[in-house]
Order: structure tokens, then sequence, then C-alpha cells
């Protein structure tokens, strides 16, 4: 089961690298990622591998092996299915080519589980200005999704997507910088989750409820705006803050904040804290319970499109244990993370909870926490 | 909802290539170059006119910057072998802290003399506007020739614009 | 196709003419700015990582990626 849709991990993480720098090539390192997430019935770890290198002078490869090993129990699958379990492998290569001030990225990831294969081809221009002060991003991306359904050999659907995105950042003073992203991404094609189900009000069946498969709307456009600000402190830390507004054509609007905090001990050690507060309004086409069967054109009750809260605190600690570096080894850090996210759902119901037929709709709102932990080792060369 | 992003991203690139003219990497200063005195990694003072009637190259670097470190042993190959032509490299770190660039130079030895711009006196004197950057200085004390930032390669410039200066 | 073109290169006119500020942060003052606690992410798979456990559960999308600051160096 695709028990998430595909999300452009790679993406995140190529445009990031391209572009920290747009007059240099990032240094060559390896990291070893395994990561581990654990909530509302799902457990999902895996690992997560990266290798960039420099080639000659302007040319820099990377590539990436990510996998996550999924068993399921989540509340969809308890209510309406049975738990499952998956794997998903992610591979993704790129390159970076530095000319001048500017750095071209180009890459293409495949994403791959059994019933979703998605591939996507990326590419980005970062460049400098203003002496300097003043980096622009741009990128572009284009993904070819394929749906399919365990079991069902026969179903195979389409979806497209594409995203564009314009960045700039910017030096403020000597310890100031500021980042304002823009992104904006269409959809095309089957874009729910086949197996999930909608519920609506049903006098003749004993639970108060039956349930029907969702109907989606088959585009989606959104557009993501966001800030952000990071300061240097004098006693060799920082500190930042990060706001970002969503909102897209299928009503939703989400608003996110982040403060984030980094502080470094002497013999190597950093530490970092983040605040993350996510809140965000339902889709027009999502509801928990429907009236009556087919009682709107779309409808959907994916908790991800409901209107919900998620607050997270998180907490990282790095630890440099290769100062001197080793043979062609410069620097190596182990990093160990844990995050801790609480979901809260205002419009999505529990339906673990069985109520009488007549009180159906008043079941508890659903809400869980779920920890993330991040264990990685980096090598810079 | 419609979005324009789409044409704002392809004409913005346009523009923006369109725009881009070429950051001058090197260009041709001239003028008397003004005159420092700064304390040298051995511990005593350096003054630039002190070298009058040799042909001096000045780099500007700072430890937290990579192209600068790749540019030394560079550099410190330059030195050597055009010394005995009257030809000096005089590196002029620009850290108001010089612990880290002292750190850097125990690690990464160089042959030529450094200098300590704790109070960015030197840099702004010289207007250095990029890292790293590289000055030319001819046997009468004029700034010849200027080159900014560095990518490896770029070492055959400076070889080239040494032999013609020592030449002079 | 007229109707971009000006805008286009009235763009290419701005973006010209704004070359010739003066960058007030000098290249020698980046010291701060260069050290990596001053990138937003220092390591790029685990903030790839946490962008898609987010995005995987949250309908918000995009705009996570970032770029600049740094050392400024060529």
């Amino acid at each position: 089961m695709a028990a998430t849709r595909y999300s452009l991990t790679t993406l995140v993480l190529l445009s990031g690298m391209a572009g920290s720098q747009a007059g240099v090539l990032p240094e060559d390192r390896a990291d070893a990622m395994y990561h581990s997430y654990d909530g509302g019935g799902v457990e999902i770890s895996g690992p997560s591998l990266l290798v960039l290198k420099k080639v000659g002078q302007d040319v820099a490869l990377n590539a990436n092996y990510y996998v996550d090993s999924i068993s399921s129990a989540s509340i969809d699958v308890v209510t309406t299915a049975s738990p499952y379990s998956e794997e998903r492998t992610e591979l993704s290569g790129g390159v970076d080519y530095l000319h001048g001030n500017s750095t071209l990225s180009l890459s293409y990831t495949s994403s791959d589980e059994s019933d979703y294969e998605a591939n996507t081809a990326s590419m980005g221009v970062s460049m400098d200005m203003f002496g300097n002060m003043t980096t622009l991003s741009m990128g572009y991306s284009r993904g070819w999704d394929t749906v399919g359904v365990n079991g069902v050999a026969a179903f195979s659907e389409d979806t497209d997507r594409q995203n564009y995105r314009l960045g700039v950042s910017q030096v403020i003073t000597k310890d100031l910088v500021l980042e304002v992203n823009y992104e904006g991404i269409t959809d095309e094609g089957l874009l729910n989750n086949p197996y999930r189900q909608v519920r609506y009000v049903d006098a003749g069946d004993p639970r108060g409820y039956n349930y029907t498969d969702e109907q989606y709307p088959r585009t989606r456009t959104s557009s993501a705006l966001a800030m952000r600000a990071r300061h240097y402190l004098p006693w060799r830390a920082a500190v930042s803050g990060e706001y970002r507004f969503f909102t897209d054509t299928w009503g939703i609007d989400a608003h996110t904040f982040q403060l984030g905090y980094t502080h470094t001990f002497t013999g190597g050690w950093i530490l970092d804290a983040s605040l993350r507060h996510y809140r965000q309004g339902a889709a027009d086409f999502y509801s928990d319970l429907l009236p009556f069967q087919d009682s709107q054109n779309f409808f959907g009750r994916d908790k991800e499109l409901s209107t919900f809260t998620s607050n997270s605190l998180g907490v990282k600690l790095s630890y440099d244990f290769l100062k001197q570096g080793w043979q062609g080894i410069e620097r190596g850090t182990l990093s160990l993370a844990w995050d801790s996210i609480w979901f809260d759902y205002d419009d999505f119901r529990d339906l673990r909870v069985v109520l009488p037929a007549s009180q159906v709709g008043s079941e508890p709102l659903y809400s869980f926490n779920a920890n993330v932990v991040q264990l990685y080792l980096s090598l810079y060369f | 909802m419609r979005i324009d992003c789409k044409r704002i991203v392809k004409y913005g690139l346009a523009a923006l290539l369109l725009a881009l003219g070429t950051a001058a990497v090197a260009a041709t200063a001239t003028g008397p170059a003004p005159d420092f005195a700064l304390k040298s990694d051995s511990g005593s003072n350096l003054r630039l006119s002190e070298l009058r009637g040799e042909v001096v190259l000045i780099n500007f670097w700072a430890s937290w910057c990579g192209p600068c470190r790749q540019e030394m042993p560079v550099l410190s190959e330059l030195h050597e072998q055009y010394r005995d032509m009257g030809f000096t490299v005089l590196g002029v770190n620009v850290e108001e802290n010089s612990t880290d660039a002292r750190k850097l130079l125990k690690s990464m030895p160089v042959s030529f003399p450094v200098l300590f711009d704790n109070d960015s006196t030197v840099s702004r004197q010289y207007d250095v506007v990029a890292m790293p950057s590289t000055v030319l200085v001819d046997r009468d004390g004029n700034v010849r020739y200027l080159h900014r930032g560095y990518n490896p390669g770029e070492e055959a410039d400076y070889v080239e614009k040494v032999r013609s200066l020592i030449r002079e | 196709m007229l109707r971009h073109t000006l805008p286009v290169m009235l763009c290419a006119l701005l973006l010209s003419a704004c070359s010739s500020v003066e960058p007030w942060v000098k290249p020698y003052e980046r010291a701060h700015l260069a050290d990596e606690i001053m990138q937003f992410e220092r390591d790029p798979v685990s903030g790839a990582y946490i962008t898609h456990v987010y995005q995987a559960r949250e309908a918000a999308r995009g705009a996570e990626g970032g770029h600049g600051g740094g050392c400024g160096c060529n």
C-alpha cells in the first residue's frame, strides 16, 4: 500500500545541496543514516546513504540510496483494512556544474514500492550576485508517477507533477542571512490513495455509516511562500526563525512556524534544538462523515487533508570525532536527532471507538504522537 | 487559482542570463600600492615599502574560505620558484581573530611570509571585495594587476603576469 | 510575446544597474556567515528526511529548500 503519497525527498536534498554556495561546489562527503519513525500505529525505518564527490574542478556528482521499511497499522488501516508491511526504495543521482558564480544542477530520482512508482527529473540554477551577498535560485521539476493497487494487476493510473521554485538568499549583516522561497506545484491524474474510503451516514447499516471509494479532483495546484532568517550569536551559536504560508486549489490553507537554536560546545559538540508549529484548514471536499452517499462531487476522508495542527519538538546532538582527520578523511561527525510530533485533528474522528448508530459522527477526535529518530555518520573528504 | 509562476520562472531566468555580465574576475588596477605595516607570522613587523625593487604578489585570504585554502600551496610553490628573481608572495590574513589562521598555517605551512590584518585596515586600503583577492605590485611599487576569486588553474594567469613583471 | 519582452528587458536593466551596488558586508567580514552553523541545513540527508516525514502527513508542501549566505568566495 502506498502508505503515504510519494514526496519529493530528493528534491529537498538536492536543492539544499546545490545552492548552498552558488559560486563554490559543496565539500566532498559521505553520509550514512538510520532513520526511524514510530507513531499512530505506523513504524517506518531504514537507511539513507549519500555520496557527494567532486570530479575535476567544476563538477560534483551525488547519489542517494534511501529505503523505507513500513509496518503499518495506522488508524485508516485498522478501521478499514488490515495491517501490512511494505518496502519503498528510492534511488537518485545528480550532477552540479559550477561556472563562474553560478551552479547548474540536474538530478533524477526513482522511487519504487509494490503499488507506487515515482520518477522525477529536476533541474536548478543558483547564482551569486552583488558581491556574493545575494544568491538567486530557480528550479523546475517534472514527475511521472504510476499508481497501482496491490492484488489488482489491471489497476494502473498515472499522476504527473510539476514543481517551480524561486528563491532569494540575502546577506543582511555580517551576522544575519535572510531567505525567501517560493514553490508552485501542479499535480494531475489520480491524486487520492486508491485504498482509502470515505464514510457516509447510512441508517441501513448497523454501524450507522457505510464506506465508499474516495473521489478527488484530478488536478491540484498549490503555492507555498516561505521566509526564514538565521542570526549568528557571539558565543558561536545561531538562532533561526521561519514562516511558511501554503495555499492550494483544494481550499487548503496552512501555516508553518519554526524556531531553531544551534549551540556549540568546545570539543566539537553541536546541539540543535527546534520548535515547530503547523496548522492547516481542511480541503473543500474533505469530510469525516458525509450526510449521504454522493452528497458532493468530490469527497475524501484523508486526515492529511483535514483541519489539524501538528506541534513538534526536536533535539539533535553532533560530535566531531575526527577533528585531526584520518587518511583521506578531513573530518567526521556522528549525529543523533530526536523529534517528537503531536498531531491533533479537529475534524477527523477516531473510528476505533465504536459508538451506537445513533451517535455516529460523535466519535472522539483523533490525535497521536510520533517519535522520529535519526542516527547518522558524516564523513568529509 | 492559476499560477503565473511558470512564466515568472521562465522569463526570470531569461532576464537574469541577460543581465549577467561577467563579474570582473581579472581587472587592471593602476596607481601606487598603498603602503602598510603588519605583524608577520615570524613575529616581526613587515612593511610593504621595504620590498620596493621586488615584484610583490599580495594575496588576501581567510581560513574559512575554501578557494583561499586551495590557492595557498599553489602560491607557496610560486614564491619558491621565482624568489631568486626578485619576487615575493605576501599573504595577508583578513581575520579579526588570528587563531584559526595560525592553526591552518601549522597544518599547512607555506614558504611565504603571512601578515595579520586584524583591524581590516589593509583590506579596506586595497578595497578587497572578493575572497580571495590577489594584487600584483611591480618593482616601482605600483599596482599592476588585480585578480578576484580563485579557481584551480587560474595560477597560470599569475605565472604569466609575474614573469612579465620580473622581466621589466 | 511583446507583452513579456518589456518586463524582461526592464528586469535586465534593473539587475545590471544593481551590480554597481557595493556589498556592505566586506568579504573579510564574512567569517561568521561562512561558519557551518550558519547554514539553515548542515546535513542534507537529515533535512531531506525530516521534510519527507512532514510532507507525507501534512497537506502543505514546497518552499523548504535553501541556499546562500556562506563564505561568498569566488
